[in-house]
């Protein structure tokens, strides 16, 4: 609603009620995070001191010491790293495959099988999280990457993506590399995917995002602690060492700071990605 | 002759076949599989290790005619339902502040969706802090500031969902934001101009073209914060974890899928469980019919 946009309205108390007003909202997101990060370099003799304060008198990385010390946090960090990247780059490769099959392909049954993989997006994924697991101990894949990865390597929406925006792409450019002799592989790789970049993007965004901040997921099928993703390891840390406030909050600082540096890096992608991407939420439940 | 064109067809498209088969391949044992087999686990007993003993609909029985915790659970969970009022209301605010000509826009725009991209784990911990018990937890010291009584939030039967509710509305209004936003940049400022040469005020402004004009947005907003309630966890289990179990003190926490997770995974009731997600199915199944309905509808301008 354009309240300003016309000169009637142009006047300065509403202005500076809304600045007011955007200013507290900004003031309230940011609070909680300067609050993780001063809490995190307090000696522990401020922690509990009366009234809270914001000024560290006497900082300290003693947290931080005391956490990479105390448990394996660089392993926690590339284990997120590793698994997030690995399932990103599957579901970059496999959705675009399937995808320019579902737009440019005719085949049997590709209606039908599209319909069905699109109404799957409608089953809550606890339905499938008893059987998920029972079949990651039949498959001895309890504690390995592979139950991390395999499972998240192709998911539905990215195919639904790809497919959407490789049928905007015309006919023609495909049929004239047909033509051309192009095999069907190389019409993928040379025609579709230099196209598809922007959808890429975001799928990439989307899909790393869902992957780092996963939780239910590792929780059910990683016990051992080589194993654990940064989320896993944060909310083990805040069942070990609850009490030990700043340390939790270091954790939290070492699990939060990636990916807020990669999110004020490309922040403009970030939001364009999940409001193209905004009808389905991201697993953050 | 039929079946042999359909055979030499079928070659001629085997790179779609090839093409498709890894995310069908996934798809069917990843989600196909399980969902058949925790079908058949609900109609029955089953632990994880002993093969699993076929009850009926004992289990279902047992949800909706003699469970008091899921009953519980489906309380606090229509309860915590009660984040969409203010959810929506904050971000459709904040997104037309941030819709006006004002400086720092992008700023502002980037400041609230932060918390989207953080993880909903590493929120939970932030905010089990700053709800911290004594005095020492901010959130105590700013009552105390403004002359209110510290709360215990966590280890209160009361106050440990809403508190939790609080950090919820807090976390998702960037989000939805977002999402408003881009609804409101599809209304021309024509209309605007039009309907204040009729005299119209702000508020008739936002009665009488905004709201409308926004239903689609808003339907989707709304929908999709009932589904994600009744998926609600993660948080849950931060904030409300104990040897006890998870749910908070005398379950107050208790959601359906927290209840879930308890029987399958700390309980190792299996089978039923298997119902309970079903259950929780049925539940977000009935939502999203409820949306499509009302999204085909919303096509009247």
């Amino acid at each position: 609603m354009e309240i300003l946009k016309s000169k009637r309205f142009q006047n300065v108390s509403i202005k500076s009620v809304i600045y007011a007003f955007l200013f507290l909202g900004a003031v309230s997101v940011a609070v909680p995070y300067v609050w993780m990060f001063v809490t995190s370099i307090k000696p522990i003799a401020e922690i509990q001191s009366y009234p809270p304060s914001f000024v560290v008198k006497d900082p300290t990385l003693l947290s931080y010491k005391d956490l990479f010390r105390l448990i394996p946090m660089w392993r926690y960090m590339w284990n997120s790293i590793f698994v997030a990247g690995t399932v990103t780059l599957g579901n970059l490769f496999f959705c675009s495959l399937a995808g320019y099959a579902f737009a440019k392909h005719r085949f049997w049954g590709r209606d039908k099988i599209f319909f069905v993989l699109l109404g799957s997006l409608m089953i809550p994924w606890q339905v499938n999280l008893i059987s998920g697991f029972i079949l990651m101990i039949k498959l001895g894949w309890l504690n390995s990457y592979n139950a991390l990865i395999v499972p998240q390597l192709a998911g539905v929406f990215g195919v639904f993506l790809c497919r959407q925006f490789i049928m905007s792409i015309p006919d023609d450019l495909v049929d004239a590399a047909k033509i051309d002799g192009c095999s069907e592989f190389t019409i993928y790789r040379l025609v579709i995917l230099p196209l598809i970049k922007p959808v890429i993007a975001t799928l990439a965004i989307f899909t790393f995002l869902q992957q780092w901040n996963s939780f239910i997921w590792p929780l059910i099928v990683i016990n051992s602690s080589k194993m654990r993703t940064l989320p896993l390891a944060l909310s083990v840390l805040n069942g070990q060492f609850g009490t030990r406030f700043a340390m939790v909050m270091a954790g939290a600082v070492v699990a939060t700071t990636p990916m807020l540096i990669v999110f004020l890096a490309f922040q403009r992608y970030f939001m364009e990605g999940i409001a193209m991407t905004g009808l389905k939420e991201y697993g953050k439940l | 002759m039929r079946k042999k064109g359909f055979f030499t067809s079928l070659y001629e498209q085997r790179w779609a076949f090839l093409f498709i088969a890894p995310v069908v391949l996934l798809f069917l044992i990843f989600v196909v599989g399980p969902l058949i087999a925790s079908f058949y686990w609900s109609f029955t007993e089953y632990n994880g290790i002993h093969a699993p003993k076929w009850v009926g609909v004992e289990n279902y029985k047992n949800i909706f005619f003699h469970d008091a915790r899921f009953w519980k659970s489906i309380r606090n969970t229509i309860f915590y339902t009660l984040v969409i009022p203010p959810g929506v209301a904050l971000s459709l605010l904040l997104a037309i502040a941030v819709d006006q000509r004002i400086r720092f826009k992008n700023f502002f725009r980037m400041i609230y969706f932060i918390p989207s991209v953080t993880s909903v784990i590493a929120l939970s911990v932030i905010w089990k802090w700053l709800f911290a018990g004594e005095k020492y937890g901010l959130i105590n010291y700013f009552l105390i500031l403004i002359g209110l009584k510290p709360v215990d939030w966590l280890m209160s039967p009361f106050w440990t969902l809403p508190a939790i509710m609080i950090m919820s509305i807090w976390a998702g209004i960037g989000y939805n934001m977002l999402l408003f936003l881009a609804g409101l940049q599809t209304i021309p400022t024509t209309v605007y101009e039009a309907a204040e040469i009729d005299g119209a005020n702000i508020w008739d402004k936002f009665r009488y073209i905004t709201l409308p004009l926004l239903k689609p947005t808003m339907v989707f907003v709304v929908i999709m914060g009932f589904i994600l309630s009744f998926q609600v966890f993660e948080r849950i289990y931060i904030m409300t974890e104990s040897e006890f179990g998870i749910g908070g003190v005398l379950d107050c926490a208790l959601t359906v899928v927290a209840y879930l997770y308890d029987m399958g995974f700390r309980k190792f009731q299996m089978g039923y469980a298997s119902a309970l997600g079903y259950v929780v199915f049925a539940v977000v199944f009935i939502i999203t019919i409820i949306n499509i309905k009302f999204l085909k509808t919303k096509v009247e301008y």
